[in-house]
């Protein structure tokens, strides 16, 4: 899921460069404050002297749930609720940056713990086989991967 | 009572629940008959108009069926702090002098299951939309679940917030769920979002509230025994908060909505937290019940579970807590919620709240809603 020729599910959100796909954030010139998706002012100190940041691909899990329901459809892009499969949803702290609220690669409670390392990665969008776009989630890290660190 | 004091000198509801035949426009207007009849007085009297709904129609259409009298009327969709911004508009134009009676109204209608927003209303992208981010249970999912790693709370806990709404519930002819539940049959209901089951969680449903607010000589002459509203705060988030609907979350953390609204009513009133006698709180879920409580300054954070089990906020407790059985048992009619706290708050103090009546005559009362995308309303209620 990492090539660099992916469909995003909207532009501006994330970028796949070199097979490692980035978060678009943003960042506030005046106080450094960091928010996503990019803003054109700070939410903080309403400076408009704003710019692009790309963000950190790893982060730890600051909180978790399951959605355990199929979500309405609009605004949810599933076209078939009847196929529908529980997925997880967290907010992923990227250290000196921001929470950013995403899916989760894992959906099993018993394997997701407030405080573990995650990287980003790409799944495909819901009726994303149908449509062929992907979106951003995190993906708890292997004990490979963080002893790499 | 001094010439500035704005009080409620009548109360109105239609019931919470389903009604398939009724138009929400037609449950307003029920509701603020019987607001109008408590208070003796008549509609044409009424000279200044608040309320709305968020999915059941414009409130002002209602002068169609309660009299083309040509009160200034403001509508109010402010999501589910609907009823509270309707009542602090009421609130501030009393204090102003601008209106001597006025009517708020909050009222709504439903369709079963999850709110579906679209996310361009919120100033979010198709895209939060469409990959399933934008739900309110998940929002409240993850809040609790982060406030429980820190504070301590258990997940027998949140069972035991739902228990006592649907008990409460059952005690009240005017709730949509009047069946007790036992915590083992909460914590036994499907998952929704860990760690909330079904039944911690309420259902959008329908219903009506309305309130007739007076000051100066129609307070003091009111027929009923007046409840004075003391204050009400309107607040949105500020930087740092962690909110519905939010792509992002700053890791500076500020104060919430409720926490900032809370205090702002406090202050207004002259009156403190350890005052309250009864409090309505936002309990879109259980553990929006426990969190609210600290926020809103009626608790310190991680007493709640002390607070809960040792039975504090039962209606016999020292500090009974959605004794109507709150959002959890009438469900969340959005525009009606805030003012049908109002409206327990004032059966209360009246000591007209039948079986569900708190002991001890009750002096001060306390309300609080919270909503998307982090905006709250409390209010501070004494007689």
């Amino acid at each position: 899921m990492n090539g660099d020729s992916v469909t995003p599910i909207t532009e501006g959100l994330f970028t796949v460069a070199g097979g490692l796909v980035r978060l678009i954030g943003s960042q506030c010139a005046r106080c450094g404050t960091v928010a996503f998706p990019r803003q054109f002012s700070c939410p903080k100190c309403t400076s408009v002297e704003v710019s692009e940041r790309l963000l950190a691909r790893r982060g730890t899990l600051w909180s978790w749930t399951i959605q355990c329901f199929p979500p309405k459809s609009p605004p949810y892009a599933a076209d078939d609720p009847g196929a529908f499969e529980p997925y997880g949803v967290g907010y992923v702290e990227l250290p000196g940056e921001v929470r950013v609220e995403a899916r989760l690669t894992e959906a099993d409670p018993g394997r997701l713990r407030i405080g573990m390392p995650m990287e980003l990665t790409l799944v495909p969008a819901p009726s994303g086989e149908a449509r062929g776009a992907v979106t951003y989630a995190f993906r708890p890290m292997t004990e490979e991967e963080q002893s790499e660190r | 009572m001094s010439a500035e004091d704005v009080g409620i000198i009548g109360t109105g509801i239609y019931p919470f629940g389903r009604h398939p035949d009724v138009t929400g426009l037609q449950m307003a207007v029920a509701a603020a008959r019987a607001a109008l009849a408590d208070a003796g007085v008549s509609w044409p009297e009424i000279d200044f108009a608040a309320g709305g709904s968020d999915a059941a129609g414009n409130a002002d259409t209602s002068v169609a069926m309660l009299g083309l009298t040509g009160v200034p009327f403001v509508n109010v969709r402010n999501g589910c702090a609907t009823g509270g911004s309707a009542l602090t508009v009421a609130h501030a134009m009393l204090r102003a002098g601008s209106a001597d009676l006025a009517l708020v109204v909050g009222f709504d209608k439903h369709p079963p299951g999850a709110f579906n927003p679209e996310p361009e209303d919120w100033g979010l992208g198709r895209w939060y939309g469409e990959t399933g981010l934008m739900l309110t249970t998940q929002f409240f999912a993850m809040k609790i679940q982060r406030y429980m790693s820190e504070h301590g709370i258990s997940t027998a806990t949140l069972a035991e917030v739902a228990a006592k709404a649907f008990r409460n519930g059952a005690l009240n002819p005017n709730a949509w769920r009047r069946r007790s539940l036992t915590a083992q049959e909460i914590l036994a209901s499907k998952m929704v979002n860990h760690p909330l089951t079904q039944f911690m969680f309420c259902s959008p449903g329908e219903g009506a509230t309305a309130l007739v607010l007076a000051r100066g000589a129609r307070l003091r002459g009111s027929a009923r025994p007046p409840v004075l509203l003391r204050s009400v705060a309107l607040r949105t988030r500020s930087f740092g908060s962690f909110e519905v609907f939010s792509p992002s979350i700053a890791l500076e953390s500020g104060p919430s909505p409720t926490t900032v609204a809370a205090a702002a009513a406090f202050e207004a009133a002259g009156i403190g937290p350890a005052d309250v006698d009864i409090a309505q709180v936002q309990d879109t879920e259980s553990g929006a019940e426990v969190m609210h409580l600290a926020e809103t300054g009626l608790c310190q954070h991680g007493e709640q579970e002390k607070l809960i089990t040792s039975g504090a906020t039962e209606i016999g407790g020292r500090l009974p807590v959605n004794t109507d059985g709150g959002c959890l048992a009438n469900g969340e009619p959005i525009g009606a919620s805030g003012l049908r706290q109002v409206h327990e708050v004032v059966l209360q103090l009246r000591g007209e709240a039948g079986e569900r009546q708190v002991p001890g005559r009750p002096r001060v009362g306390f309300t609080h809603v919270y909503g998307a995308p982090g905006v709250s309303a409390c209010a501070v209620l004494s007689r």
